[in-house]
């Protein structure tokens, strides 16, 4: 087996596949929860075009009924060099693994500029999330030499110049950003390895070219699909097929479709906010060689000087790697707690310390239980965990039990532990941003704050103990990036789930008609960061609420109130007289059903649909006294 | 040595094209089955090249006109 052509971090696919598809597709009825986690669990083995293909079409009949669970609707589009049909039809099937229902419309077969320049072209009318610009060298005149480096500048400019005209005339019509792939570089050298060096040779300006990609990727919302990068690692020559090419002008060699699919699916689960969030490490044999309760301190296997200790070395060095820029790392071992502390503290050669761990689980319970409370202590959902353990009874159970968490399947050479996970793509993201950098601390924070919590029977006096300090400013340049992440990410306090791109929160930024905040709590244990968005729509009388979420790290601190008295401050120095909530029901954010009746709001409106609406009348309106220093920054 | 058989070539037809009762014989053509379109024929030759792990040139690709070719040009190159 390969592990990247091959997807080697899932199972392979079971004999009975077609059976299990044909079963669940005789399964009817509304929105099933079993029936969800069984299409999860069939995605995640690696299948084979065919069977992306029968998976496809189960998640598009799924997708007729209403979106609801852990599932979220996408609509991408397809455009670029050749039959792109195959990728087409491997992509919703591939979607489901990052619990993406991905509906893909195609573009027409060549002279893509023209469709995306006619509005009533098939890809500009049908509403689309994004489109995924997809070209191939062989198409873009670049498979012969310039006869300088001055014209290769110049053909490569022109390339680049198509490809960003086909995306801007494409951009009206979508309501999220362009996704756009890398161009796989050709296999056969001209002048050989000077080929690198000599600006004139077609690799030379294919390499040119996905660096303008890049940069332009840089500069603004554009998401990259770093198809080259993959090619270059499974084998160029592999992925651009010959016969294929000629034969049928496929840009991929079918086998490796799966592959590419994964790899788009993966990032429209990013642009979704389907990143996972926390790496739960078993520990014997997953993060040291041999068993710390049988072999001691000086029995097991970690550090320099074998190639097995150095082999754990690198899962470590991997898993703060993935601490560092955001992922909370957690802990799920079949131990006595105390043994399984002691090379976190005693042992030299250790990486990963006491400090780096955000929760740790060892006991002698099923790791499902210990799972199930990682993820209540953190205040996220299994659909955010990836569990890595050595050990193959472990990783099925979970399955079973969990079927959202990842589970990738290792070798039995820890060698490849570090790169199965790499690859698999479970924390790939289409940004950083600085909180991101800094949440496994505020997670750390938030496990030191639940432990106080437990000794308290005061509530109200530990909230004030943690000097809160809440500071609300409008949306500006400099927090949009994380607005928008926020926007598209939070699910369960989230009034109205409305969803808006980096570009729509840019155009709300100094709208006079709007209220926008973008809230940051701080602390005595540290700064959470930003955590919640609220934008209300003004009119001379009322005040409507179109966006109002928040992280779900901060629950039960007041934050809503200490929020709810800035808006109504506001609105009363206007001379608005009420404000007006709207509450949006999905499958995840039942939490909030309640929120406007907690916070003093009555109902005007209980329409069939779930959908409620509330109102504040501002006179009968005083804030309460809140454990929180509200700093409110007009200045944007 | 036989080979190849139809029947191993009916149960490929059959998964590529999610038809369980579909029958084909060595005159068989891509008109003959439905949903036998340009795109189901990749797959078809990809599956077909994957179970029997051969590889087909170019030039054969285009030269075959039914099943019966299909079986001739796969079993050729297995005995080889």
């Amino acid at each position: 087996m390969d592990l990247i052509a091959d997807l080697g971090w899932l199972r392979r696919a079971p004999v009975n596949f077609r059976q299990r598809c044909k079963h669940l597709d005789s399964q009817t009825g509304g929105l099933d929860a079993e029936a969800d986690a069984e299409l999860i669990d069939l995605s995640n083995y690696a299948l084979d075009l065919n069977q992306l293909e029968r998976l496809g079409k189960l998640a598009a009949k799924r997708s007729l009924r209403d979106a609801g669970g852990l599932l979220t609707r996408f609509k991408l589009g397809l455009i670029g060099s050749g039959t792109l049909s195959l990728i087409a039809s491997a992509i919703p099937g591939s979607g489901l693994r990052h619990f993406v229902l991905i509906d893909v419309v195609e573009a027409d077969y060549g002279r893509s500029l023209e469709q995306a320049m006619d509005p009533t072209s098939r890809i500009r009318s049908s509403g689309l999330d994004s489109v995924l610009i997809a070209f191939d060298y062989r198409d873009l005149h670049l498979t012969a030499a310039a006869s300088d480096s001055h014209t290769a500048n110049e053909q490569v400019e022109s390339a680049f110049a198509h490809l960003k005209a086909v995306a801007e005339n494409l951009r009206p019509s979508l309501s999220g950003p362009i996704l756009v792939q890398t161009l796989v570089p050709p296999v056969e050298p001209l002048f050989g390895s000077l080929d690198a060096a000599e600006a004139s040779s077609p690799y030379a300006m294919v390499q040119a070219l996905n660096r303008r990609i890049v940069e332009w990727v840089s500069e603004s919302d554009v998401v990259l699909v770093d198809a080259a990068r993959f090619a270059a690692s499974v084998g160029t020559v592999r992925w651009l097929d010959a016969v294929h090419w000629h034969s049928a002008k496929l840009p991929i060699a079918p086998q490796l479709v799966p592959l590419l699919a994964d790899l788009i699916a993966r990032t429209i689960g990013a642009l979704r906010g389907k990143t996972r969030k926390c790496l739960i490490l078993d520990l014997d044999n997953t993060v040291w060689g041999g068993v710390i309760g049988d072999d001691g301190l000086d029995g097991i296997a970690i550090g320099q000087g074998s190639a097995e200790g150095e082999a754990f070395l690198a899962v470590q060095r991997a898993a703060l790697d993935l601490r560092a820029r955001g992922i909370v790392i957690a802990v799920s071992s079949k131990n006595d707690e105390e043994v399984a502390w002691r090379p976190f503290s005693d042992h030299p050669d250790m990486l990963l310390r006491k400090e780096h761990i955000s929760v740790f689980q060892a006991n002698w319970q099923d790791k499902a239980s210990n799972i199930k409370y990682i993820a209540e202590s953190l205040n996220i959902g299994t659909d955010s965990l990836v569990f890595l353990d050595d050990n193959p009874f472990e990783r099925e159970l979970i399955r079973r039990e969990l079927p959202f968490v990842a589970v990738p399947e290792l070798t039995d050479d820890p060698a490849q532990y570090v790169t199965i996970l790499a690859l698999a793509g479970y924390f790939d993201t289409i940004s950083v941003s600085p909180e991101d950098r800094k949440r496994a601390e505020y997670y750390q924070a938030n496990a030191e704050r639940t432990s106080i919590l437990a000794s308290s029977t005061d509530l109200e006096g530990y909230l004030k103990s943690l000097d809160m300090v809440c500071t609300i400013r409008p949306f500006d340049s400099i927090g949009r990036a994380r607005v928008a992440q926020l926007i598209n990410k939070s699910n369960q306090f989230n009034l109205t789930t409305r969803r808006y791109t980096e570009a729509e929160v840019a155009s709300m930024e100094g709208s006079a008609d709007k209220l926008t905040m973008q809230i940051r709590l701080a602390d005595k244990f540290g700064d959470n960061g930003m955590i919640s968005v609220v934008s209300f729509d003004k009119s001379a009388s009322q005040w409507s609420n179109d966006l109002w979420l928040m992280s779900c790290r901060v629950l039960g601190r007041r934050v809503e109130e200490a929020v709810l008295a800035h808006v109504a401050a506001a609105a009363k120095a206007e001379g608005v007289q009420r404000l007006i909530g709207t509450y949006l029901p999905t499958a995840k954010n039942q939490m909030v059903a309640g929120l406007y009746q907690r916070l003093g709001f009555s109902l005007v409106e209980s329409r069939a649909d779930g959908v409620t609406v509330w109102e504040l009348a501002l006179d009968n309106y005083s804030a309460p006294e809140l454990p929180i220093k509200i700093v409110a920054d007009q200045i944007a | 040595m036989p080979g190849v058989t139809i029947e191993q070539l009916r149960e490929i037809v059959s998964d590529v094209f999610d038809d369980e009762d579909v029958e084909i014989s060595e005159e068989t053509t891509a008109h003959d089955v439905e949903g036998w379109d340009s795109l189901n024929h990749i797959r078809f030759m990809v599956t077909v090249e994957q179970r029997f792990n051969v590889r087909f040139t170019s030039r054969e690709v285009e030269s075959l006109q039914n099943v019966g070719d299909l079986l001739r040009a796969i079993n050729s190159k297995s005995q080889t």
